[in-house]
This record gives structure tokens, sequence and C-alpha cells, in this order.
């Protein structure tokens, strides 16, 4: 494949509408070589419609995609040259796993030896040495996620295009799959764009992620950036951030933020102006503490182990979750605080 | 003994299973053991294979089977390879209510309507023949009922409804998402359909086959109507009916329908068997 060796993916306003609906509004973004990009938002975002015109599986409204400087977003899905996993994995049921794999080898013409031993290098690579000759339905969900994956790298693509690829694992056996996938792009080092809805996911996998909603992107940055400093509300309400309160900002010698009576130190995001805002806390950075200016009733709380987290409300009802050192009983009065640089406010 | 009953499957709701046993027996196993029964006594008295021995020396009855075969296999041959683009393309419509509407509307006509409606379309002074001969595109009225193609063309238009019907379920069954890993991969549309949907819609068609098949094979009005019952469609249903009804030889026409039945479940079996070598699992492409 000419295509292989290429530089930088460029999605350019790429658009996508089903009648009236703008599912894709003028999505922007440059894959580096080798990266791991997710795109991560809640169901209906967009992301997997996004994923499908990247893959010629749908055409474009407008908008363009671009290989260096080759336009491809006028080619058929077979002429990309793409690898995809499906969600659902999409084997060949009626192929041998060695037949599954080596489909995209037997499509080019390859020579059978070739065909043969890249198709036994890849099996090797997602450990499924001894399984070549049976087929997908003699095989576990994991098995058959790797016959996937093998299928779509084995033709080395210039870009893996992965849906959802883990949400019809068992808990286990997806931490285990995904440092599977982890370690499979870094030893072929192919691009790879990675559709999810588990932050978890995205954060422990990819080198950039991209935070789609309603069909637009909010932020695209590195985990820590996104985990960090979430630039908008609703990224951050996505990367855990449980508790986002409306609020009223005061700036002064520093910033601060008021919730119910008390007042708050807090952190600008993007808020250049007092008055209404929009405050946002993790649950593991509001805890009960000595000089904790919020009194909050514990309505409940759930045991983890090494900490208590709880549901505890302000004598406004408003709800707020937090993380406790001790054990909390239900109907106990809670002084929570959280420090400053934890607390985020964006402009409403 | 009630736990011992319920462990194999059986309890009081099995009960409600006997009306329609019952049914079966009195209306179709009885008759056809009935009907074995008295192939064995032919007219002539006695009991014994005469009537088989009579059927197989007479070129006028065996030909029949030949006869219906020559026009029960190319036809469901032609109907289910027909079948499989059409139910791939209705597949793909938003809403295929109104083509698949028109398509089965032949099945609820009836034979008789659509040989009736032949007749007049395709007869001597028909539209079609009227048409051709007007515009000057051909030069002479063509033969199109009273010979084999009436009877071929009358078992296509009512035999496709059904056939097509079998077909889109077993084509709806297939995973769309095959289709597109496929593409991924680099296959052309044909190459998809080759190596992807055509062997996973195989077991389906070895079916579609046999059941289009049996309805072709027992061919009777059309072949009458439209046909030439006494020459090249005299297909083995008319031979039936000739025993019985003009002969009134009940007992020859019993051996009659053996026979008949013998050839079809003869080809059912031996496709069947073929089928059985196939893939015949889920035709979907994993979990989910």
């Amino acid at each position: 494949m000419s295509l292989r060796n290429f530089q930088a993916l460029r999605l350019d306003a790429m658009s996508r509408d089903f009648g009236s609906l703008n599912a894709l509004k003028g999505i922007s973004l440059t894959v580096g070589r080798g990266e791991f990009i997710a795109l991560l938002g809640p169901s209906g975002c967009g992301k997997s419609t996004a994923l499908n015109c990247l893959a010629g599986l749908m055409p474009l409204s407008s908008g363009s995609i671009w290989l260096d400087d080759k336009r491809i977003d006028t080619l058929g899905p077979e002429a990309r040259g793409f690898g995809m996993v499906f969600q659902n994995y999409a084997l060949f049921p009626h192929m041998s796993v060695r037949k599954n794999i080596g489909f995209g080898l037997r499509m080019q013409n390859r020579p059978k030896a070739e065909i043969e031993t890249r198709v036994a290098e890849a099996m090797r690579l997602v450990r499924l040495t001894d399984q070549g000759d049976k087929l997908p339905g003699q095989l576990s969900g994991g098995q058959q996620q790797r016959v996937a994956i093998a299928r779509a790298i084995v033709v080395e693509p210039p870009l893996v295009l992965m849906d959802e690829p883990l949400s019809n694992l068992d808990a286990k056996l997806r931490l285990e799959m995904r440092a599977e996938i982890r370690r499979i792009h870094a030893s072929l080092g192919c691009a790879t764009i990675y559709v999810t809805h588990d932050q978890d996911e995205a954060l422990s996998l990819a080198d950039r992620i991209v935070v789609l909603k309603d069909g637009q992107t909010r932020q695209i940055g590195t985990p820590a950036e996104l985990y960090g400093r979430p630039a908008h509300p609703d990224v951050a309400e996505f990367m855990g951030y449980r508790n986002v309160l409306k609020t009223k900002v005061t700036l002064g010698e520093d910033v601060r933020v008021t919730l119910g009576a008390a007042s708050l130190s807090a952190t600008p995001v993007d808020v250049t102006q007092p008055g209404p805002a929009v405050m946002a806390i993790r649950p593991e950075d509001l805890s009960p503490r000595a000089d904790g200016p919020i009194p909050a009733v514990v309505q409940t709380a759930e045991y983890r182990g090494r900490d208590f987290f709880g549901v505890a409300t302000m004598q406004d009802g408003t709800e707020l979750y937090f993380r406790a050192e001790h054990a909390v009983k239900p109907g106990e009065t809670l002084h929570l605080g959280a420090d400053p640089h934890r607390i985020l406010v964006y402009a409403a | 003994m009630r736990q011992a009953l319920a462990r194999r499957g059986f309890d009081g709701v099995t009960l409600l299973l006997l009306p329609a046993v019952l049914f079966v027996i009195a209306l179709f196993i009885y008759p056809f053991f009935y009907g074995l029964d008295l192939s064995f006594h032919p007219k002539t008295g006695g009991v014994g294979l005469a009537n088989y021995i009579r059927f197989f020396s007479d070129p006028f009855l065996y030909d029949t089977i030949g006869k219906t075969l020559m026009l029960a296999v190319p036809v469901t041959l032609l109907n289910v390879a027909f079948s499989v683009p059409v139910a791939l393309r209705v597949r793909l419509m938003a809403k295929p209510r109104l083509l698949t509407t028109i398509l089965v509307i032949p099945i609820t006509l009836g034979t008789v309507l659509v040989a009736e409606g032949m007749l007049n379309y395709f007869g001597p002074r028909g539209w079609l023949n009227r048409a051709l001969l007007e515009f000057g595109l051909s030069d002479a009225p063509l033969h199109l009922i009273h010979n084999y193609w009436g009877v071929f063309l009358s078992l296509v238009i009512t035999g496709f409804p059904f056939t097509f019907l079998l077909t889109l379920s077993y084509v709806t069954g297939i995973d769309p998402a095959l289709e597109r890993a496929g593409a991924m991969l680099g296959a052309r549309a044909w190459e998809r359909f080759k190596l992807i949907i055509l062997p996973l819609l195989l077991p389906g068609l070895a079916i579609t086959f046999c059941l289009s098949f049996v309805q072709a094979f027992s061919v009777f009005p059309s072949a009458v109507l439209l046909g030439a019952p006494a020459g090249v469609t005299r297909v083995i249903s008319v031979a039936a009916y000739t025993a019985a009804f003009e002969e009134y030889d009940y007992p020859m026409a019993s051996a009659i329908a053996m026979i008949m039945a013998s050839v079809q479940i003869g080809i059912v079996a031996a496709l069947l068997g073929a089928q059985s070598l196939l893939y015949r699992g889920p035709a979907g492409g994993g979990k989910g």
C-alpha cells in the first residue's frame, strides 16, 4: 500500500447529516503517524458516525479527509485500506481463524507463502497460535476479539479504526484486552483511532483524547490535560467531576466562589468577569475536614475498601458527592471542603 | 411419575398438542397410508406391484416424471437465482414494503387467475403479440401459451414470490457488519458476495430450493390451462388426475401419487444431504 508511510491524517470540517439531524458538525483533527487517538463521548455524541465516515462506510455531508496531500473521503472503504475492529467483531463465521486473518491479504492477491507467514506472525502477536483451524463460533469473546484485531492489523494498514472493541467483554477481560491493545499498538506503531464511551479506557490507552458532545469537538488534549484541566463543564462531568454546580464568582485577590453560605477559593479555567459561573469538583477531592466550610448531611455512603464514597445534601437541597477517609453514617453532619486548585470554575 | 415425565418435557401443557396431533393423523397420516395401501391393490384384483409395474413399463406414464422435472428444476433454479439479487437489493432499501407487496401479490391471486391473465396477455390475439406485430418487431405471433413456455412462465410468476420471501428471510439473517468488514479488508462488491454472502446463504438457498421445487413439481392447473396437457406438459399430476377421474382407477392414481412423492423426497433428500456438508452455523459476526 502506497498509503502506508503517511505523515498525517487530516480531518477538515468533517460533517454528516441524517436528514435534518446534524450528527457531526465540522470535526477537524490532525492525526500524526503512530498516534493513538481516542474519540470519547456519551452515546449519541457522533463518535461512531465519525468512525464510519473515516472508514468510508458512510459518505460525508461536507468537509474532507486527507492522508498527507491525497484526498480520501471520495474513495470507497475497500480503496482506503484502513483496518477496522468492529464492536461485535464481525468475524466471518464460515471461515477458520486463519482464513479470517488472511482475508485482507488474499484480497490484495499476495502470494500464498507470504500470506501464511504474515498470518502466523499476526496470530503470534495476538497470542492465538494454536487456534488457527477453529471457527470463530468455537472461540470465547476475548479470543474472537483478538482474531478481529489480528485481521485488521495483518494488512499493515496506515490507520486502524476501533469501534468500542471492548464493550462486549466482561470487566476482567476488558482490562486484559486493554493491556493487549496497548502492547500491540506499541509493537506495530500504526496510527489508531479508538471510539469509546469509557473514560478510563480513553485515559489509559490514548496519546490524545477527542471529547465529542452533540456532534461537536468539546476538547482535544492529552489524558493528563483532560483529567486535570477539562476545558468545559461537559468535559469535566465526563472526566469524573461529578459535582458540577451553579455558583457565583467574585474576582479579587483570589478567585472565590459561593456555595450556599460558604465562600471557597477556586481555580478559574475560563472566567474573566464576576457573576454567575459553573464550578466542578471531583468526589475524591471533596472531603470532610476540620476547617471544612460546607455543612452537609450524609444521605448514603458506600464502602470502597480504603475509603468511603457518599452523597450529602446541603441545607438548600444541593447534592454533593464526597469521599471520606473514615466511616460516615447517614444523618451525620459533615463539614466538607476542597483544595483551591481542585475547584475549577467555568464561565456560565 | 409426574416428575419423571416433566423431566422429559411432558406436562399438562403438552396435552394441548393433542387436537393438532389428531388433526394431522386424521387428515394427513391416515390418508397417506390409505393411499399407500390402495396402490398395492390394483383394480384388476389381487395384491401386488402391478400398478407400479404398469407405470414403469408405459412410456406415456413414466415419461411424465421427466416432463415434470424438465419444468420444475429449471423453473426453481431460475426463481432461486433471481430471488438472491432482488432480496439483496430489497434489504438495502429504506422502505421495502411497497416492493415486497408488489412481488408478493401473485401468491394471493392464485394460479388460475394468473393463468387466465396470461391467456389474455400472451395469447395469439393478446396484447403482447398484437403490439409486437403492430410495431413490426415480429412477423408471426410468438407462441407463449399452450406449450412448455406457457407453463414455465406461469410457474415463474406464481412461484417467484414464495421463493423471494424465503430468500429474503435468509438474506436479512446475515449480519450487515460482515459485508462492511469485507469492504474494510479490500473486498470489492463481487468478492464480498462470492466469499461472504453466498457461503452463508447457500444452506438457506438449499431449503428454499427444496420448498419451491416441491411446489413446482406438483404443478397442475397451469399445466392444464396454459400447457399442452396431452403432450409436452403432460406432468405427473395430470397422469394421476387422468387415472383417478377419467379411468376411475383410484389404485393406479394412488400409485402415481406415491411415485410422485418418492421423486420429490429423493431430490429433497439429496439436496439436504449435500447441504449438510456446508457451513450451517449462525450467520452473525460474533457476540452482540
